[in-house]
């Protein structure tokens, strides 16, 4: 896929630093061993950058077609199995492939020794292991779809997966089952790293808070990705041997599965949300020029929405026969989670007051984030209060509500994240204009999509449909009309950056005047991010000595 | 019987049932918070953004946080979702709990239908015909995955899962024609499986209903089915008979040989059919075979529908309070 050369090693084939050009972690080293063999976590980030890009426009090609064949009631695009084979791929690569993998693999990995004054993540061969079996994963998934796919839904619910399914059941199984394993060490990675390598002085509470957000999220890797491992695993087994797990005519029973699959996937959700709001945290400060209001509470409503997240995984299945009493206790569990969220919606308003705000690229992603993220939190309690659950359960109301949150949210601070960071990365700067208008049509494009849905799934129309009732395809039309915008907001980053690598103007140390160990390296880091190891004594977003730092603020728009 | 009204653009689904108006009203309800909490906190956003803009406001002032703030806002949400939650709670339990005059409508969904008995013994696919202004009580099972029963207009939806029983109940309130969905994804032509529920005026749904085919209800279908698989041979009222006599039973909790106490429900019936030796009952041998794969899911019911009719525990019981 041509449309993933982000090219960071554009110098392949110079040996070096040209004569007179500092060192950094880019140019220290070239040709391709140096980047397949590296252990360096920057590189290792930008290796998974280009990756985990291949895997968005790959999944949003297939978004693509979901919407064209929408766009009219009957199914003229494609057949019915190979809409529905569309829209599980669709799916899986998202998920699995892009969502779970994008902040916390990319920036995650770039940042975080940076951002605690280490000079690399605790286990760095693991790091690498961990993209390679990333790789594999995919590789599985993608012979899968090569060979025609697999109809299942992302979710693989039994016993249709079991005895019904059309495809590779099994072959993309196994593509999702390996790629866990790289969730599971980047996870490890994160927390030994956050735990035992934290520069001197550099206390808990002095950390930054995407910094918390990914201890966070490494909890939830290492405890939730197994549970999948072993379903996949189950269902492996039952379709093999035919031994009863799942399928009621083996002796199986169906909705054990769906325990199973919800145990990991729903906190999954908080995979992908969760270091978004890390991001958000690092935005929100730098460009109000303030320090973050409610520190320690934003700290524990992530811990806290990783612990409860596990608790909540019932409200999947209110209308899968479970027990009335165990629907009201994973309700009332839904809503209890929903309370650090709206905390950290609270403290992020409330930085703003009394701020210094300006409005560059990844301030405009940030406020993308809130309009999304609020509607999309907000729109879960709809999906959590059993009495509209069971009218919308399996309706595009959830179809628009997670999309709200993994793709408004997500996707937002994911962007945000890689607007603010970019300088830091490749030492450059890129169209400030542009970005500011790509975040614009995101926004708009994104709102026209999924807004429709709620409607359309508040009338009833079940998702995963290949053809539908007549009286739906104004709202269809404003959806799929809405995703080409959406479509062509995600493709204009892709060009900016790319004309950024080589005719970027240079960024600077610090061309936010931003706090934050990453900004008082040099840009693009050293290979071992520091000349000497930093030594910390003061709080995060320290934004007091404000002049010094103004000075260090480069002006895009001079 | 009414059309129905023209399928064009709207925004809501039609109230048709006894549920719509109370489903409606939360999530009305859910919409003020949502829009309510979104606002304040847009326009908090906005304001700010604009009153603290760099150019108007070039040094920023630190601001630490405020413990009292903090507790007030997770408080003030946690409130309001306390009563979203009883709400929410309450439709559902009531839900779940069919009247016990309900009119039995019996389900079965397959790749890719809808099959429905009615208890006079009508039988039809992808049409679901009710009367209005009783309850209606769906009981459904499928023969292969798993699939959804969705009816929008009247707000209720339960999934269909092959080797149990579930059930929905409602009351239609409005005469006139509603789309049925599956809405649990079941395979290839998963979007194909849709239908119509016709809800009619009771006089009118017993026209229709006297229109029956095979001239037999459905409890008497099964009575046949009873006869001819050769139940009666054990279950039988003569004392000393291999297997308990059934009349009376259904709904009654009975005590197992394990200690346990099974209440006799259509799940229970079903399995002792299916797989016999699973829950026996106490003072009764494992002696009768399996009927698995000689008896499909809509003859299942037809026995259930039979069982039943020869007296419930609630019946059982009045008979004997007036003895």
């Amino acid at each position: 896929m041509s449309t993933t050369v982000v090219d960071p090693g554009q110098v392949l084939d110079r040996p070096g630093p040209k004569p007179g050009e500092k060192p950094n972690f880019l140019n220290i080293r070239h040709g391709l061993a140096a980047w397949l063999l590296t252990l360096d976590h920057k590189r290792i980030g930008i290796l998974y950058l280009i990756s985990i890009t291949f895997f968005f426009f790959l999944g949003g090609a297939m978004a693509v077609g979901i919407r064209l064949e929408l766009a009219t009631p009957q199914g003229d695009m494609f057949q019915a199995e190979t809409y529905n084979k569309l829209f599980t791929m669709h799916g899986i690569i998202m998920i699995f492939f892009f969502l779970v993998p994008s902040i916390p693999a990319v920036l995650g990995n770039f940042l975080i020794p940076i951002m605690i004054g280490a000079r690399d993540v605790a286990f760095p061969r693991l790091n690498l292991l961990s993209w390679y079996v990333y790789s594999v994963g995919g590789l599985f998934t993608i012979a899968s779809m090569i060979r025609g796919g697999v109809d299942t839904g992302w979710t693989f619910y039994t016993p249709y997966s079991i005895t019904y399914a059309n495809g590779y059941v099994l072959l993309t199984g196994l593509g999702i089952f390996i790629t866990g394993f790289s969730s599971i060490l980047t996870g490890l990675n994160f927390l030994v790293t956050i735990h035992k390598m934290r520069a001197p002085g550099l206390t808990w509470f002095r950390l930054p808070l995407f910094i918390w957000a990914h201890y966070a999220t490494a909890l939830i890797m290492i405890l939730g990705t197994p549970v999948i491992a072993i379903t996949v695993l189950l269902v492996a087994i039952e379709r093999a041997f035919r031994i009863g797990i799942f399928d009621p005519a083996l002796g199986g029973d169906p909705v054990l599965f769906q325990h199973l699959f919800w145990f990991y996937s729903h906190p999954a959700v908080y995979i992908m949300i969760l270091p978004a709001m890390g991001v958000m945290s690092e935005l929100v400060t730098a460009f109000t020029r303030k320090r973050i209001f409610g520190y320690h509470f934003i700290a524990f409503s992530s811990i806290a929405i990783a612990v409860l997240g596990f608790l909540v995984w019932g409200h999947h299945m209110f209308v899968t026969s479970q027990s009335v009493y165990a629907g009201m206790v994973f309700s009332i569990l839904s809503f209890l989670v929903a309370i650090p969220s709206a905390v950290k919606a609270f403290n992020w308003t409330a930085t703003l007051y009394k701020g210094s705000i300006s409005y560059s690229a990844p301030m405009i992603y940030a406020f993308g984030f809130i309009g999304l993220f609020i509607i999309g939190g907000l729109t879960g309690l709809f999906l959590s209060t059993l009495g509209t659950d069971v009218h919308l359960h399996d309706t595009y109301f959830v179809v628009a509500h997670f999309h709200f949150i993994m793709v408004g949210g997500a996707i937002m601070g994911y962007l945000g994240g890689l607007h603010y960071w970019w300088p830091k990365i490749t030492g450059r700067m890129y169209s400030e204009g542009w970005a500011r208008f790509s975040a614009l049509v995101i926004f708009v494009g994104f709102y026209l999509a999924f807004f429709p849905q709620f409607v359309l799934g508040y009338l009833g129309m079940p998702r995963r449909y290949h053809v539908y009732p007549e009286e739906f395809q104004v709202l269809n039309v404003l959806s799929s009309a809405g995703a080409s915008i959406l479509g062509a907001g995600y493709l204009i980053p892709m060009v900016y950056f790319v004309v950024s690598l080589y005719k970027g103007k240079r960024a600077g140390d610090n061309p936010w005047g931003a706090t934050g160990l990453e900004w008082k390296t040099q840009s693009p880091p050293l290979h071992e991010n520091f000349t000497q190891t930093p030594i910390i004594t003061e709080e995060p977003y320290d934004y007091e000595d404000f002049n010094a730092l103004e000075a260090k603020r480069v002006q895009p728009h001079h | 019987m009414n059309e129905m009204s023209n399928p064009g653009f709207r925004l809501l689904p039609e109230q048709a049932s006894n549920w719509a108006a109370s489903v409606d009203g939360l999530f009305f309800l859910l919409i003020a918070v949502t829009v309510f909490f979104a606002g304040l906190i847009s326009a908090m956003n906005i304001y700010f953004g604009i009153k603290y803009r760099e150019s108007k406001n070039p040094k920023p002032t630190q601001v630490h946080g405020s413990t009292p703030l903090e507790i007030f806002w997770s408080v003030v949400p946690l409130a309001i979702s306390l009563v979203i939650f009883g709400w929410g709670a309450d439709i559902f339990f009531r839900m779940n709990d069919a009247p016990a005059n309900a009119l039995d409508i019996y389900t079965t969904g397959k790749q890719w239908m809808w099959k429905i008995q009615h208890p006079e013994g009508k039988r039809e696919i992808n049409e679901l015909h009710i009367p209005i202004g009783q309850p209606i009580k769906i009981t459904m099972t499928s023969e292969d995955t798993i699939h959804s029963f969705f009816i929008p207009d009247f707000r209720v939806k339960m999934d269909v899962l092959p080797g149990r029983y579930t059930s929905i109940w409602f009351e239609a309130t409005k005469p006139g024609k509603y789309r049925l969905y599956c809405t649990e994804y079941c395979g290839t032509k998963h979007s194909e499986m849709i239908g119509w529920v016709y809800a009619m005026e009771p006089d009118d749904y017993d026209r229709w209903v006297a229109g029956n085919v095979s001239g037999m209800t459905l409890a008497e279908a099964g009575q046949k089915m009873f006869q001819s698989l050769g139940c009666e041979t054990c279950h039988n009222k003569a004392s000393g008979a291999r297997g308990p006599d059934l009349a009376g039973r259904f709904g009654r909790a009975e005590m197992l040989q394990t200690g346990r106490t099974v209440v006799m429900d259509e799940d229970y019936v079903r399995e002792s059919i299916l797989n016999p030796a699973a829950k026996i009952v106490a003072g009764y041998q494992p002696l009768m075979p399996t009927f698995q794969g000689q008896i499909s899911e809509e003859n299942l019911m037809r026995i259930i529908a039979y069982i039943k009719s020869i007296g419930t525990a609630d019946e059982a019981l009045n008979e004997g309070g007036a003895q």
